[in-house]
């Protein structure tokens, strides 16, 4: 009988012995939960006169935003991008290891791929749908099956011939069709859709941008040779993200800085935050590199994975589709030879990572993989942050940033 | 009446909270019998809210059966506003212990009718069989809750407007912007706290050492509402030495010399842990 039956009779949680990370900082406060939503626990007790039915000791622990990932290939030897026949449990398998990371929703990164792949993916989607709804958490928002599903981002196909990196090049498309139509005859849907990677130098991209904005789906540059100008004017038109920064672009020239340049541009519109994708995991972004984009531009930053098929798996030798890989400590190369195949960072890495090296505050650390992606995709008024009336997903970390336990709308989903 | 001289804050704020303590946990508050405190807001309370808090954390002490009864809050502030005795006592106090929020009382200064408002609040100490100790602080023109001098000393529950000094002086809670202080406030009258069966008054710092020296070294009188508790049978100030600055010699030597017999009062402390069966 613990809350006024007038408002809600569901169960009430109280998380104590903890700081809570809220308003950029940790404060020693409780956080507590109700039907998967943070609680304002004042208005409880004045207007309500209610108390919590259940007390969670935190053992002293950081409780932070759940992470999210906005570029994720796969892992566990899954491929989002390789039509396999379950894909959908892939995926599911993928969403389900990375509550160990703290990561608590993601967006599956598609990249550049044959038409049918695409079409393919859009078709699992709903069968995970099907799948991962549970009684009282939509599939949407995650649960104890797995992360939740922000939306796809389809990294490719319209980007650079010259910066493509991994991409297969006979994939890449043009968008001389027309623009829009161009993306919808190769992904056939924008539905689901969060982000979508381009390079801002393809003729006809502006008005993509444009019209890709509109929908609501975040553009980010990245696989681009565009010089600053070229950047400008498609943030100008909606771009808000760059996929991996300094990684697939122009190196920054004092005379050009290319999109790395956009961190600290003059022409970027009032009130809009260019974010930017960072790999910090010691290997594909040079410490020194992160430091100067985190000092140009702190609010920006946005930890991703960019984690590939080989993410989680244990060291040793691996075959993933075509490839032969091997999993050296945090390397994973190309078998026998010394070229790096992708990233195998998981979220927690990146934050301590990030912490350590570029000496940012404990808070800064966790806000780049919450709050920052949070933003970018224009959802922090219901994730990204500990606030009054947002969703309940949320990590528990020890001093170090390791990850203790995983909450998605107040329930644990994970634990040491 | 008890005056109790404590070295500075810290020491004045400890030797309430044990007080408090040891007066709640003697009563053995049970489903039956509630003890019912009365309690203050602003800056001079903090440091024995503290205590409480760890007193609490500790387990020496439990609010479960005790009903609190704030003495006054801001019309028409917003009830979430920074700086409304409801932000002040759940941020400072109630989240931290365990009272059931149906038995903490404030005045809810956006109520419709705001003097029905007071006189539901008079009834629900009557019902509540009175208050056990009412604990208070003082302006430094001695208003006792927001009495301010000239109010009357058998005044009740009710809507009180501000003296321009106390307005002035809350400017600098409210970006020092006068336009935005409460000129008004429902507060519980002198008669009201007289009616506790014992009242305990803080009073640190040297600006207050005037109202103190008012408050007992003179007489009764409505322009230092606080000096009205000279009548009441069982009244103690705690203040630290500060406070003291405008009292005579005779009057703090006297007082010091009592402090052993008041310190029995709070030592030994009790705890509800004693009590467990």
């Amino acid at each position: 009988m613990p809350s006024n039956k007038s408002v809600s009779d569901a169960p009430i949680t109280q998380f104590i012995n903890c700081r809570i990370l809220r308003d950029h900082r940790l404060q020693r406060d409780d956080l507590w939960v109700r039907e998967g939503k943070i609680l304002n626990p004042e208005k409880l007790f004045f207007d309500e006169e209610g108390f919590a039915d259940l007390q969670v000791d935190c053992g002293d622990g950081i409780l932070a935003p759940g992470f999210i990932d906005v570029q994720i290939n796969g892992g566990y030897g899954v491929d989002f991008s390789q039509a396999a026949d379950d894909i959908s449990g892939g995926m599911a398998l993928v969403a389900k290891k990375i509550l160990e990371h703290g990561v608590t929703s993601f967006c599956p990164t598609l990249v550049t791929s044959p038409p049918h792949i695409y079409h393919k993916v859009r078709a699992t989607d709903r069968v995970l749908v099907s799948v991962q709804v549970l009684p009282q958490v939509s599939v949407d928002d995650g649960g104890p099956g797995g992360a939740g599903v922000l939306g796809v981002h389809l990294e490719g196909p319209f980007i650079s011939r010259e910066k493509r990196g991994a991409h297969p090049e006979r994939y890449l498309c043009s968008l001389a069709g027309g623009g829009l139509k161009d993306l919808l005859e190769v992904y056939g849907s924008l539905d689901n859709v969060a982000i979508v990677t381009l390079a801002p130098e393809i003729p006809g991209s502006l008005e993509v941008v444009r019209q890709l904005k509109e929908r609501g789906i975040t553009v980010s540059l990245g696989h681009s040779v565009a010089d600053l100008s070229q950047a400008e004017q498609a943030v100008q038109h909606g771009a808000t993200f760059i996929t991996h920064l300094f990684n697939a672009m122009l190196p920054f020239h004092h005379r050009d800085p290319g999109i790395v340049g956009l961190l600290t541009s003059d022409q970027v519109p009032e009130n809009r935050t260019i974010f930017y994708g960072m790999i910090a995991d010691g290997i594909h972004t040079n410490p020194a590199a992160l430091r100067i984009a985190h000092r140009a531009h702190p609010a920006g930053l946005v930890l991703v994975t960019d984690a590939i098929t080989a993410m989680g798996l244990p060291p040793g030798r691996h075959t993933l589709g075509q490839q032969d890989i091997e999993i050296e400590g945090l390397h994973a190369y190309v078998a026998g030879t010394k070229t790096l195949s992708g990233s195998i960072a998981t979220m927690d890495m990146c934050v301590r990572h990030f912490q350590q090296a570029s000496g940012c505050s404990l808070e800064a650390a966790l806000e780049a993989a919450s709050l920052h992606p949070a933003q970018l995709l224009g959802i922090s008024h219901r994730k990204g942050t500990l606030n009054y009336g947002t969703d309940a997903d949320f990590v528990l970390l020890d001093d170090e940033l390791s990850v203790r336990a995983t909450y998605i709308a107040g329930h644990q989903v994970w634990r040491k | 009446m008890r005056l109790v001289i404590l070295e500075d804050y810290d020491l004045a704020s400890e030797w309430a909270a044990k007080y408090i303590r040891n007066r709640i946990v003697q009563a053995r508050p049970s489903a039956d019998r509630y003890f019912t405190l009365g309690l203050p807001t602003g800056s001079t309370p903090l440091g024995c809210y503290k205590k409480l808090i760890e007193y609490y954390k500790n387990g020496d002490i439990s609010f479960k059966y005790v009903k609190t009864f704030n003495m006054d809050e801001y019309v028409g502030l917003p009830r979430d506003h920074p700086e409304s005795y409801h932000s002040y006592m759940w941020n400072n106090f109630f989240k931290h212990i365990d009272i059931n929020p149906a038995n903490a009382h404030i005045l809810d200064g956006n109520a419709a009718d705001l003097q029905k408002e007071c006189d539901t609040f008079e009834q629900k100490i009557a019902d509540a069989g009175g208050i056990d100790l009412f604990v208070g602080g003082i302006g430094p023109d001695g208003h006792i809750a927001f009495n301010e001098p000239g109010s009357s000393l058998v005044s009740r529950t009710r809507v009180k407007t501000l003296a321009q000094d106390t307005i002035l002086a809350n400017a600098r809670f409210f970006g020092n912007d006068l336009s935005k202080v409460p000129t008004m406030t429902l507060t519980v009258g002198v008669g009201t706290v007289m009616d506790a069966r014992e009242v305990m008054i803080l009073i640190t710092g040297a600006h207050k050492a005037f109202a103190l020296y008012k408050a007992i070294e003179e007489g009764v009188n409505h322009m230092w509402t606080v000096s009205a508790f000279q009548q009441h049978p069982r009244t103690i100030f705690v203040c630290d030495e500060d406070a003291t600055l405008e009292l005579r010699v005779k009057t703090v030597k006297y007082f010091k010399g009592l402090m052993h017999v008041h310190n029995k009062l709070v030592d030994p402390m009790h705890s509800v842990k004693d009590y467990k069966d």
